[in-house]
């Protein structure tokens, strides 16, 4: 493209952003290095249009960077963004026509009324007046903020004022809408709030969120990006996650007796059952034991047929499910863990807890 | 360039709603007038050389260095602070349009401000019915150029805003860049170290400078067209700087 002149590129840009891309949000090898520090090397990863993407990482991994990025607000060191087939780099203004953003700790001003932002915000976003004033009406009563409509927004408390976030970010109806930690702050019925209203744009915008609140990500999001240290480590859906990282299944039994002999007598129902924790008796005479097995169905009435036919006593079987925050604590300790090794490789014997050294950092 | 009304209209609100806005006119309009009343004081005594138009600013620098900080020390280091800078650039706008919006709302208001105290005058006109006391040249000449430096004056300010995240410190760096380009050039001017010849280009700088001899020229109604270019040149210049400095702490983050 070095030697087309300038008016054939922006010509050809211009013209692909016009054929329809099935990706809403296309990253591809982004990096972005502030000074000497790495923010994020090499993230590629695309958004189906509709979808509602999650993004998750410890702090510092590089989201809100990777989220300006998307946003063009900062520009990056290497990579391609595209927004609906629009090139951030080469042209911002179309991107951003494209694009609702709430930033992190959702910056508002202090002294004006909701609907005067909300009006103020509209006019920025080119909506057309006479449609503003209809649409402003709509988007206050999705997000309930019509008692509040004539209030100062530096008068409102924290779940307004998210609301009022989010109900500027989809004003314009974009196609895409990107928001960084929707719900720190919030109280569970107002986080129920938002997870509706989140879970209510699916199909018609594309949504990515950012968030530490895992159990809010792994209902609202079809799909999940956890980051760290400037890399994807892992993604896909919850349960392809769970997958990937753990691979197993594991099954919390209360029983009385000798757990000694219980892999043996229960290879008959699944050859791979070990047992991974027991606990010691309590008053009763019961005690926890944990197995893994490496099936993926539920073994749960097989185990229990076995055991009562062996006659252990049973007082309790459950099947524990990994939960987002097991995988993601697993999925950002197995990066940390790649990466050790390699930058110090003499300290392995006085160094037992590399996550605790990696929490320590920026 | 198509969002500035809207940018303009609400930097406009925005301003009438500052607090910060009132103190600053009440301080100026305080000021003036107790300097008009001086000069009708002075002027139902012997008869005086200069008609009161001329005397009336004299002492334009002073509310000068105070009303303009306490104008635009607010406007960029208040959005960078809040983080709302990042919800405004991320909307079809450019950095260009809000600073320029910035700038024209505060320079909105500075001309108001002063365009008031003409009240002044007309309650001279009014009650004493002298002829005498009203010389138009000297008061058009005046106003004209405050309306002229304002826009210099604003500038620097704007500037100001835009290199830090904190009010106070843009309102003093304000404050400090206008008292000495107004009073450090009036007393550079004066002084002999600058007749040596190694000092001679700088004795040129600050004579063409020199904004006290702009408004004595704008003032006997010699509307010289080199202090205006100064003036419009000096405006567009801080102005890029200011552009440049929002965009410049994007890039380096």
């Amino acid at each position: 493209m070095g030697s087309c002149p300038w008016f054939a590129t922006s010509l050809v840009s211009g013209l692909l952003s016009l054929v329809p891309s099935d990706s809403a949000i296309e990253v591809s090898h982004l990096v972005k290095t502030y000074g000497g520090v790495t923010a994020v090397s090499d993230i590629s990863f695309n958004v189906a249009r509709g979808e509602i993407v999650g993004f998750l990482g410890p702090n510092g991994a590089g989201k809100s960077t990777t989220m300006r990025i998307l946003t063009g607000y900062l520009p990056a060191t290497s990579g391609v963004v595209r927004i609906c087939g629009v090139p951030v780099a080469t042209q911002p203004d179309e991107t951003k026509r494209r694009i609702g953003y709430m930033p992190e700790n959702n910056p508002l001003p202090e002294d004006m009324r909701v609907s005067e932002y909300m009006y103020f915000r509209g006019r920025l976003k080119e909506v057309p007046r006479r449609k503003l004033g209809p649409r402003i009406d709509e988007v206050l009563e999705v997000c309930d903020l019509k008692r509040v409509r004539h209030k100062i927004i530096g008068q409102l408390s924290k779940g307004y004022r998210q609301r009022v976030g989010i109900a500027e970010a989809i004003l314009a109806e974009p196609p895409v809408i990107i928001m960084d930690e929707p719900t720190i702050g919030l109280d569970p019925h107002q986080i129920l709030i938002v997870r509706d209203l989140i879970a209510s744009l699916r199909g018609r915008m594309t949504v990515i969120i950012s968030s530490h609140i895992l159990p809010e990500i792994e209902v609202t999001c079809d799909r999940v990006l956890i980051i760290n240290q400037g890399r994807v480590v892992a993604q896909g859906t919850p349960a392809e996650l769970r997958r990937e990282i753990f691979g197993h299944s594991t099954y919390r039994i209360d029983l009385a007796g000798n757990p000694d002999q219980l892999t043996a007598a229960l290879a008959s129902v699944d050859a791979t059952i070990r047992l991974t924790t027991q606990t010691d008796l309590d008053r009763d005479g019961f005690r926890r034991v944990t197995l893994t097995t490496n099936r993926e169905e539920d073994l749960g009435e097989a185990l229990l047929r076995n055991l009562l036919a062996n006659g252990t006593r049973v007082r309790a079987l459950s099947r524990a499910h990994p939960t987002l925050e097991d995988v993601f604590l697993a999925a950002t300790r197995r990066s940390w863990d790649a990466v050790a090794p390699a930058a110090a490789p003499g300290r392995g014997n006085d160094d037992p807890r590399p996550e605790t050294t990696a929490r320590h950092g920026p | 360039m198509k969002h500035f009304p809207t940018l303009l209209s609400h930097e406009i609100r925005m301003l009438l709603v500052s607090p910060a806005t009132y103190v600053a006119a009440t301080l100026f309009l305080g000021f003036m007038g107790l300097i008009f009343t001086k000069i009708l004081e002075m002027y139902s005594g012997p008869p005086q050389e200069n008609s009161p138009a001329n005397v009336f600013f004299w002492l334009f620098w002073l509310p000068v260095c105070v009303m303009v900080p306490l104008l635009t020390m607010k406007c960029l280091a208040e959005e960078r602070r809040l983080g709302t800078i990042e919800t405004l650039l991320t909307t079809p706008v450019t950095t260009t349009e809000v600073v320029l919006a910035k700038f024209g709302a505060a320079y909105f208001l500075y001309v108001a401000l002063w365009g008031t105290t003409s009240g002044f005058f007309y309650i001279l006109k009014k009650f004493s019915g002298d002829a005498r006391f009203l010389d138009s040249g000297p008061l058009v000449g005046g106003y004209l150029f405050i309306a002229v430096s304002g826009m210099l004056f604003v500038a620097i300010g704007v500037f100001a805003s835009s290199v830090t995240r904190n009010q106070s410190v843009a309102g003093i760096l304000s404050c400090v860049i206008l008292a000495s380009l107004i009073l450090g050039g009036n007393a550079l001017s004066d002084s002999t170290w600058l007749e040596h010849g190694i000092l001679r280009p700088a004795k040129s700088v600050i004579e063409y400078a020199h904004v006290f001899a702009h408004r004595d020229d704008f003032a006997r109604g010699v509307i010289d067209t080199r202090h205006v270019l100064f003036y419009l040149s000096g405006t567009v210049l801080a102005l890029i700087f200011s552009i440049l400095s929002v965009e410049a702490k994007l890039l380096h983050a």
